[in-house]
């Protein structure tokens, strides 16, 4: 019994998922195998061969690979496919776009954001906006699965000492090519990977005065920015700061909810946080009712307080 | 060119589930039920595709009980032209319905396929990805602004740290984000002129499909309850209380 886990990476460096992906695919039983599929991507295969755990990488390295088209990783996936009895995915943007055309051309189902791997064959998963938790087990052959990351520890990145194996890759598919990208260039932490997260809601009434307010409070908590659905709807910050069921799942050691009314959906996203502060006016916000620490006021004057008393 | 429109009826976002006590599942009996979030933006977005002339016909199809015929017929009352239920009393997970919609794309022959991203029940977020496979086509997901120009189709997707734009050949599968569109109002004259729209009922063995599945709940329970905490009075007392007893400042 094997597991392979596909690596989220730049081709530079192994992004901080593929870590809790590991962690994740150690508790299935076996061995764990490592894919980093890219293109020039040497520098991302050494660094997932000193991951802690790790028995092997597979490098697959090729033009269609770069931008981890879906369609090109997951024939790369399945060139590899029949070794091994669980394949898991970070459930990041990436993975979750390739898991399931890998699942699907496998004729298995799959298991997505699982928090927890109970057997070898029996995982939990959140639904309904991670308002029940539904534990699930799979008769399929191979177990295709993508890993809510907040669920595991992320396993040591370096420590590890494992085989490289070069592996012949796939052709690029002519059906789908990359254009370009636009991504945000910050300083600060990425947000799935954050410490401390600064978020904000609706209350915050504009793009200007959400940078205004919580900029400060992040820098000098040396946080990430995040918003709740209703402030990225109202162009209030970028989409992919948002928070919740259907953006990011957090779990930071300190979150700050400023003027978030606290949706079941937002609460999806971060109620795994191991403290919660919210600062609202309104005193039945929801966002009190999983609050370590409440504080009812005007953000746009505790905000500010709080950057100069910190 | 066609447009097939995949829609899933869930519970209504605004309803909070509860889990039912003997662990077998949501307690949905008597819930609202309406269209996925995620779907009504995919009918908005080929209605508007219909609008600007770049597409002919938008056909929506549903998989699931009777009932989701209204869920087409909402689909309908957006803009779609027909609808086709795949009506099926079982539980039906995302490979059974990509099996499903599989076999209805074979069947119509759409140059475009746009789903919702995920469904607000089993957050699976898996059914695009896997139609696009089985039929052996390419996809966008996660589109915030799509173009179809010479033939081919322009996606800007939403991913982790900003966007990607993707060149695609059709026919070609699209799953939506939330950005993509903000999906109109129904109106009373629309959903009249809905009910008078044709509606096809099939059943899965019609299209040769078994949706049997080998992933089975074994039980559905109440996630661990987060107490509230207390309230500070003022910021000094916030900061007082991170540093020495949470000590996470």
């Amino acid at each position: 019994m094997t597991a392979l886990v596909i690596a989220e990476h730049d081709n530079a460096s192994v992004k901080g998922a593929t870590l809790n992906t590991v962690t994740a695919a150690l508790a299935c039983g076996g061995d764990v195998h490592v894919l980093v599929a890219g293109e020039n991507a040497g520098a991302a295969a050494a660094a997932a061969a000193q991951i802690a755990g790790v028995a092997k990488v597979l490098h697959a390295d090729g033009a269609g690979l770069g931008h981890g088209l879906a369609e090109n990783v997951a024939a790369q996936v399945l060139a590899i496919a029949g070794n091994y009895s669980h394949i898991l995915f970070p459930a990041t943007a990436g993975g979750k776009n390739v898991a399931p055309r890998v699942a699907a051309l496998l004729d298995v189902g799959q298991i997505s954001d699982a928090t927890k791997v109970v057997s070898a064959d029996t995982f939990e998963r959140p639904i309904y906006a991670g308002n029940a938790i539904a534990t699930v087990q799979s008769a399929d052959a191979v177990k295709v699965i993508t890993v809510r990351t907040t669920g595991f520890d992320a396993a040591a990145a370096t420590g590890g000492s494992a085989a490289v194996e070069t592996v012949a890759a796939v052709a690029a598919s002519d059906s789908s090519s990359f254009l370009g990208s636009e991504i945000a260039k910050s300083d600060r932490p990425e947000l799935t990977a954050a410490k401390i997260i600064v978020s904000g809601g609706r209350a915050l009434g504009s793009s200007e005065k959400f940078n205004e307010v919580l900029t400060p409070l992040a820098d000098k908590l040396g946080a990430a920015l995040g918003a709740s659905r209703a402030a990225v709807d109202a162009g209030y910050a970028p989409n992919d700061w948002q928070v919740g069921q259907t953006g990011k799942i957090v779990a930071p050691t300190l979150y700050v909810a400023a003027g978030i009314s606290g949706a079941i959906q937002h609460l999806a996203g971060m109620k795994d946080s191991k403290v919660i502060v919210a600062i609202n006016k309104d005193p039945e916000a929801p966002i009190f009712s999983v609050a370590d620490y409440g504080l009812e006021a005007d953000l746009f004057a505790a905000v500010p307080e709080l950057v100069n008393t910190l | 060119m066609k447009v097939l429109v995949p829609v899933k009826r869930v519970v209504d976002y605004n309803v909070k589930v509860r889990v039912k006590s003997d662990g077998t599942g949501v307690d949905i009996a008597n819930v609202k039920m309406s269209m996925n979030p995620f779907d009504e933006i995919a009918v908005e977005e080929a209605v508007r595709l219909k609008e600007k002339g770049v597409v002919t016909e938008v056909i929506a199809v549903s998989c699931g009980v009777t009932q989701c015929q209204e869920t087409l017929r909402t689909a309908m009352a957006i803009g779609a032209d027909r609808g086709i239920l795949v009506e099926s009393a079982d539980e039906l997970q995302p490979l059974a319905v990509a099996k499903l919609l599989k076999a209805v794309v074979d069947k119509e022959q759409p140059g475009l396929i746009i789903l919702g991203k995920q469904a607000i029940d089993d957050d699976c977020n898996q059914t695009g990805q896997m139609l696009a496979a089985l039929a052996k086509l390419p996809q966008a997901t996660y589109a915030s602004k799509v173009e179809v120009a010479d033939g081919k189709l322009m996606v800007t997707r939403e991913v982790d740290g900003g966007l990607e734009k993707l060149a695609l050949s059709l026919p070609a599968v699209i799953t939506t984000d939330l950005r993509l569109n903000e999906p109109r109002y129904v109106t009373l004259p629309n959903i009249m002129k809905a009910k008078k729209k044709p509606l096809d009922v099939v059943k899965p063995a019609d299209l040769g499909v078994d949706t049997a599945s080998k992933i089975t709940t074994l039980k559905v329970s109440e996630p661990p309850k987060r107490g509230a905490g207390v309230k500070v009075p003022d910021v000094a007392t916030l900061v007082d209380k991170l540093k020495n007893e949470a000590k996470v400042i």
